[in-house]
């Protein structure tokens, strides 16, 4: 494709190409700090195609694609460029990776030991993450959570942070403005707004660590702490993989002994504030 | 065109040697589009490729494994539905491949359940799947007629708890196409894999290959299925072949898909047609990011397609009512 770039995220390695220069120039400069591999062996590619030839001039609107793609994904408009390569990339990710047991998850680190949060869309795991990034944790992801079959340990895949709404405000206050990208306003999602980790995050995004804690975080409500039993965990983890059936019995197996080796606990609160608290209270009880 | 150069890679395994980056990308895009990957990584091996390749290789055979065993299961599973009834199940494509350990299933995508069943029988199988818990795709009454009317088999079913699809045939062309398949024939010669399940004779095999890419269809995924053909026709017997071609009325379609298959994967040798380019340049249709390229083309054979399955009045009311339907071309 005309423009293009490749780019290593933790263990994978994407080439983006782009019918529009601008998504490129976007990514490299928020990519700035990964390794950014030219002519390399790529995991993925990733294709931004117009819709339609005559969509590549017109109200450019971008369809996303790749080695793994969906046949009926949305459309983009070009002013989303960033967001639709992002999404391109997890596509591929979440389509393709066998290497792992792809969870749903954000994941953070302290001392070599993993804390892993996961939930739905809006529960706030992902901006938890990014909030615990900021303050002594090492962000590992936002997005994927990455399960070795074999250690058992969990793997980093630090792609931009993608902050949504309320959540851009929270961040950009912790965070200098040269860490963060431009706003996309009016997405499907709603606004949105990518966030470069900490240089820590990406220099060390091929060191794994040993998971010692599992969260559902739940925005909203009061604040409260339910140990989780491990036949409901493995199921929401089972729906929460999106490789889980295709990796057969070795998924299972590291499934299994993830949820008979870390405690978990849905916690529930009403702000940020609260959460941080909640979640390095339940660190330091930990076992 | 990285599809060229997917065929090479195929072809002439030693050839991927002189690969840079680039070019890796371009075969692997196109490999994993054209639903090769599995068998690339199984013919060209760990030997001459570079780390990342590797890994690349280890998954698309892990993935080749999981097919292979899953629709074993899915095959078993039928056998099991029509243990009761008094028949044959014939096994056809992907999954007669591999039960049958055929070179053609090595590393192959194996998407559907596809049987062969006598046309008489139709009812009793279908009965007896959907008690075993297969369900109905398509619930549009128009669509279902059209199946059951113009079709070759039986309207999609899926299956409630595998998630899985079969597709049960009574013939191997559409019963609007020009051409008329002895369907009986095959299903007589029919070779047994198990106590159950059989797969067509080698010259049959061929034969139903080469009706599917070429008297039906856009010649989507032709790769892999000319690449089917390169590996079935080791086993046949030619002059056996051609007989057979010729008592199913597809003699020319084999005679293409032979010298296709001999330019793309075989010796090169082969006289090829002015048809037999136009053929080849849609099969290449592919750029270097794996994406689809000479889209005219495409679109060509994508309304020929229609135009082999119905006579024009036929294709006319088809298509009108599809589009009243909200249907539109992709």
């Amino acid at each position: 494709m005309k423009h293009h770039i490749t780019i290593g995220i933790g263990p994978a390695v994407f080439r983006v190409g782009s019918a529009w220069r601008d998504p490129i120039d976007r990514l490299a400069s928020l990519y700035a700090a990964y390794p950014v591999l030219p002519g390399a062996i790529a995991d993925f590619s990733v294709r931004l195609e117009p819709v339609s030839p005559l969509r590549r001039w017109l109200r450019p609107s971008i369809f996303i694609t790749g080695d793994h793609g969906l046949a009926e994904a949305a459309p983009m408009s070009l002013a989303h460029g960033l967001l639709a390569a992002e999404m391109g990339m997890n596509l591929q990710m979440a389509l393709g990776w066998r290497r792992h047991l792809l969870l749903h998850a954000s994941s953070v680190e302290k001392d070599g030991r993993v804390l892993v949060m996961t939930g739905e869309s809006g529960s706030g795991k992902s901006t938890l993450a990014a909030q615990l990034g900021e303050r002594g944790w090492r962000l590992m992801g936002d997005e994927f959570a990455l399960l070795d079959l074999e250690s058992g340990w969990i793997f980093p895949f630090p792609r931009l942070v993608s902050l949504k709404n309320s959540a851009i405000g929270v961040l950009a206050a912790d965070v200098p403005e040269q860490r963060m990208g431009p706003l996309l306003a009016g997405t499907a999602k709603g606004d949105i707004r990518h966030l470069v980790p900490r240089s820590t995050a990406i220099d060390r995004m091929e060191a794994g660590g040993q998971p010692a804690l599992l969260l559902f975080p739940r925005f909203g409500g009061d604040a409260d702490i339910r140990p989780v039993g491990q036949a409901e965990v493995f199921m929401r983890l089972t729906q929460a993989s999106t490789n889980y059936v295709a990796l057969g019995e070795a998924g299972f197996r590291a499934l299994t002994r993830f949820v008979q080796n870390v405690p978990a606990h849905a916690i529930d609160f009403p702000s940020g504030e609260q959460a941080i608290a909640m979640v390095e209270q339940l660190w330091a009880e930990r076992a | 065109m990285s599809a060229a150069l997917l065929v090479q890679a195929l072809r002439q395994p030693a050839s991927v040697a002189a690969l840079d980056g680039a070019g890796w990308n371009a075969l692997i895009a196109a490999a994993r589009a054209e639903r090769l990957i599995g068998t690339l990584a199984l013919r060209i091996g760990d030997g001459p490729v570079p780390e990342p390749v590797r890994r690349i290789w280890a998954d698309a055979r892990r993935e080749a494994e999981r097919e292979t065993r899953q629709a074993l299961w899915e095959a078993d599973r039928a056998a099991a539905a029509l243990a009761d009834w008094d028949g044959p199940v014939v096994l056809l494509k992907g999954t007669a491949y591999a039960a049958a350990g055929l070179t053609a299933g090595e590393g192959r995508f194996i998407g559907d359940l596809d049987i062969l069943v006598p046309r008489g029988a139709m009812a009793d199988v279908e009965q007896r799947l959907i008690a075993a818990g297969w369900e109905w795709v398509k619930q549009d009454p128009y669509d279902d007629a059209y199946y059951r009317q113009w079709m070759h088999e039986l309207p999609p079913l899926i299956h409630r708890d595998r998630d899985r699809m079969i597709d049960v045939h009574h013939t191997i062309l559409p019963l609007t196409a020009r051409q008329k398949p002895d369907a009986d024939a095959m299903l007589a010669a029919a070779v047994p894999i198990t106590g159950k399940l059989y797969i067509l004779s080698p010259e049959d095999r061929v034969c139903h290959a080469a009706a599917h890419m070429l008297a039906d269809g856009d010649l989507a995924g032709g790769l892999r299925n000319l690449w089917d053909i390169h590996c079935l026709l080791a086993d046949a017997d030619l002059r056996k072949l051609d007989a057979r071609a010729r008592r199913h009325g597809i003699a020319p379609h084999v005679r293409q898909a032979q010298r296709l298959a001999d330019a793309l994967y075989g010796t090169g040798k082969a006289r090829l047609t002015l048809w037999d380019r136009i053929v080849l340049r849609r099969l290449l249709a592919r750029d270097g990011w794996g994406g689809e390229s000479r889209k005219l083309l495409r679109s060509a054979f994508y309304i020929r397609s229609h135009w082999l399955r119905m006579p024009p009045l036929m294709l006319a009311r088809h298509l009108l009512t599809k589009w009243r339907k909200g249907h539109r071309p992709g």
